[in-house]
C-alpha cells in the first residue's frame, strides 16, 4: 500500500491499462534462501509475526520441528520441517522457510476478479490490498505454493508481503533482519541469482551434494523467493516444494478462451435475437376459426 | 386444471374469454426464480470480468456481492426444484415433441402452421426446463465447492479446479438460455409475458400456440385430461 501507484506493473481484476506503468525506475528485488545453512532456529517466523503485528499462534505438536502443518492467515512465515532418509541410510533434516514466493507471473492476481485486490511492483513484490478484497477466495485457486490463507471473520485473504512496507523505505524484509545463520539474503534479482548459483556450485564441488541447485521455477516465469536445495532433483522433499509449479490449467482456460467464448456468445446471442425480431417479428396468436372441432365447455 | 378455471364466452364466439395458465403459485415461484437468478447474473458477471466489475457497485459493492450471491443461489435451486417438483409431468419428452423437434427451423421463421400441435409446454419449452434443472444442478455442486474454498484440503484442490471451470462454463449456458428464454417470453411471442403475471391467456392464444394443452383444458372430446 506504501508503494506509488506508479511504481505498479501489474493490477488484478482491473478494466484497461495499469496507470504510470514504466515510468519509474524498475529493479526487480529477490529473497534468497539457502536451505543447506538453514538451522530451523524459527527467528524468522518471529521476526515476520512481530513486524506485521501479529500475535503468536497455536503451534501443533506432531513430532517433528514444524510449528504448524501450513501458513495461516496470520502466519505467513513457516519453516517447513522433513526428516529424509537417503538411499545410503543417513538422514538429512531438511529444513525450508515457507511463504509467498512473488512469482513473476503471479496465478493469484491472475485468478482475482477485484480490481486492486492484488497488485503486482515493478519491483516484483506481489502484494494483496485487503481493502479491495471480496473475499471470494479465487485466489487460493490460482496460486500453486498453497499461500494466500482466508480469514472468516474478516472475510479478507492475507498473505506474505515481502516487507513491502519496509523495502519500499530502503529496509530489508524483517525475516531477512532476523536470521542468525546468513541463509537468508536479499538484494536484486540478478545478485541474489548469482550469489544462489555460486552457493550451489560450491556444494557440488566441494560438499559432494552432486544435485544442488537453485530453485527459480520457470513455469511461473520465476520468482522473486529463490531457494538453493541440496537435491535440486526433488524440490518435493523440502516441505512438498511443486517441483514445476504453473498456474492451474482450469484458471489459464478459464480466464482466456473461456472467457472470449463467453464475451463473444452472449453479444453475439442478444445481437441474433435482435436480428431475429427485425426479420420475423413478434409470433401473433391467431383467431379460432369457426369450424375447429374443439368443443367449448 | 378445473373447470371453474375456464370462463364461459357465448355460444357465438369461440375467441371471447380466458384460461388460466399459470396458478398464482406458480407464478410466484417463477418470479422468486426469476429476480434470485438477475441477482446471481449481475453478480456473476461482475466476477467474469473486470469491464462488467462495475455491477458489484450496484447490488452493494463486491465484498457484498461475494457474500449473497451464494444464498441467492440457494434461492433459485430451491425454486428451479420446487418447479421440478411442480411441472415433472407435463415436461415430459414424447414422440410428438421429437417432431416438433424436427420442425424447429419452422418455429425459428415464424411459420406455426407447420408444427405438430404442442402440449402445454412445447418442446422448446421442456428442453429449456431440463437444461437449466441440470444447470442448476451442476451450478449448486461446482457453487459449495467455491463458497467454501479456503475449507478445502490442499491435497484436494483438484475440486477447486473442477469448481471454477464447471461453474463458469454452466453459468454461460444457462446465460444463453436466460437470454432466449426473456427475448422469447417477452417480446416474441405476445401474450406470453402478462400469463406469467396475472396467469391468463386469451382461448385464441391457447389455441395458436398450444393446441394440444387447449384442447384438454376445454374439454374436447377424447382429449387426455
Amino acid at each position: 500500500m506504501s508503494q506509488a501507484a506508479t511504481e505498479l506493473i501489474r493490477i488484478s481484476g482491473h478494466a484497461g491499462v495499469v496507470p504510470g506503468k514504466g515510468l519509474n525506475r524498475e529493479f526487480q528485488v529477490c529473497k534468497l534462501v539457502d536451505t543447506t545453512t538453514c538451522i530451523g532456529c524459527k527467528a524468522c517466523e518471529v521476526a515476520c509475526l512481530e513486524w506485521n503485528g501479529y500475535t503468536f499462534s497455536q503451534t501443533t505438536f506432531d513430532n517433528t520441528y514444524q510449528t504448524m502443518p501450513e501458513t495461516a492467515w496470520n502466519y505467513w512465515n513457516l519453516i517447513k520441517f522433513n526428516e529424509h532418509e537417503r538411499a545410503d541410510g543417513t538422514m538429512m533434516l531438511l529444513m525450508r522457510k515457507d511463504q509467498c514466493m512473488h512469482c513473476a507471473d503471479p496465478g493469484c492476481l491472475a485468478a482475482c476478479p477485484a480490481d486492486g485486490a492484488i497488485v503486482q511492483y515493478a519491483n516484483g513484490i506481489v502484494d494483496f490490498q485487503e481493502a479491495n478484497c471480496i473475499g471470494c477466495g479465487y485466489c487460493m485457486t490460482g496460486c500453486p505454493f498453497n499461500i494466500p490463507k482466508f480469514d472468516p471473520p474478516s472475510r479478507k485473504v492475507f498473505k506474505c508481503t515481502l516487507c513491502n512496507d519496509r523495502v519500499s523505505v530502503g529496509l530489508e524484509p524483517a525475516c531477512i533482519k532476523a536470521c542468525p545463520t546468513g541463509c537468508l539474503h536479499f538484494g536484486t534479482k540478478s545478485e541474489m541469482k548469482e550469489l544462489a548459483e555460486t552457493r550451489a556450485a560450491q556444494l557440488r564441488n566441494n560438499s559432494g551434494f552432486q544435485d544442488a541447485g537453485v530453485y527459480d521455477p520457470d513455469g511461473v516465469g520465476g520468482t522473486h523467493v529463490i531457494y538453493v536445495l541440496h537435491d535440486a532433483k526433488n524440490p518435493e522433499l523440502y516441505g512438498g516444494l511443486p517441483k514445476n509449479p504453473r498456474i492451474p490449467w482450469s484458471v489459464r482456460v478459464w480466464k482466456a478462451p473461456l472467457k472470449w467464448l463467453g464475451n463473444v456468445a452472449m453479444v453475439g446471442g442478444i445481437v441474433g435475437m435482435a436480428l431475429h425480431y427485425m426479420r420475423f417479428g413478434p409470433k401473433k396468436e391467431e383467431p379460432i376459426p369457426p369450424n375447429d372441432d374443439g368443443r367449448r365447455v | 386444471m378445473t373447470t371453474n378455471a375456464v370462463s364461459r364466452p357465448s355460444a357465438e364466439d369461440q375467441n371471447a374469454g380466458t384460461i388460466v395458465r399459470y396458478t398464482f403459485g406458480e407464478r410466484v415461484n417463477h418470479w422468486i426464480g426469476a429476480i434470485s437468478y438477475i441477482y446471481l447474473l449481475v453478480t456473476g458477471l461482475a466476477f467474469w470480468s473486470p469491464y462488467l466489475y462495475w455491477l458489484a457497485a450496484v447490488v452493494g459493492g463486491g465484498p457484498a456481492a461475494r457474500f449473497w450471491h451464494p444464498w441467492f443461489g440457494l434461492i433459485f435451486t430451491a425454486s428451479v426444484f420446487w418447479m421440478f417438483k411442480e411441472w415433472y409431468g407435463d415436461m415430459k419428452i414424447d414422440e410428438a415433441d421429437r417432431a416438433w423437434g424436427r420442425a424447429i427451423p419452422d418455429y425459428i421463421r415464424n411459420e406455426d402452421d407447420n408444427l405438430p400441435p404442442a402440449g402445454r409446454f412445447n418442446y422448446g419449452q421442456k428442453l429449456f426446463f431440463w437444461l437449466i434443472f441440470y444447470g442448476v444442478i451442476f451450478l449448486l455442486l461446482s457453487g459449495v465447492g467455491l463458497w467454501f474454498t479456503e475449507d478445502l484440503p490442499w491435497n484436494l484442490r483438484f475440486v477447486r479446479y473442477a469448481a471454477i471451470l464447471i461453474h463458469a462454463s454452466v453459468a454461460l449456458a444457462t446465460i444463453g438460455l436466460f437470454l432466449i428464454h426473456v427475448y422469447m417470453s417477452t417480446i416474441l411471442e405476445e401474450g406470453s409475458f402478462g400469463s406469467m403475471v396475472h396467469g391468463y391467456v386469451t382461448r385464441a392464444w391457447a389455441w395458436t400456440f398450444h393446441r394440444t394443452w387447449f384442447y384438454q383444458v376445454t374439454g374436447r372430446p377424447g382429449a387426455k385430461q
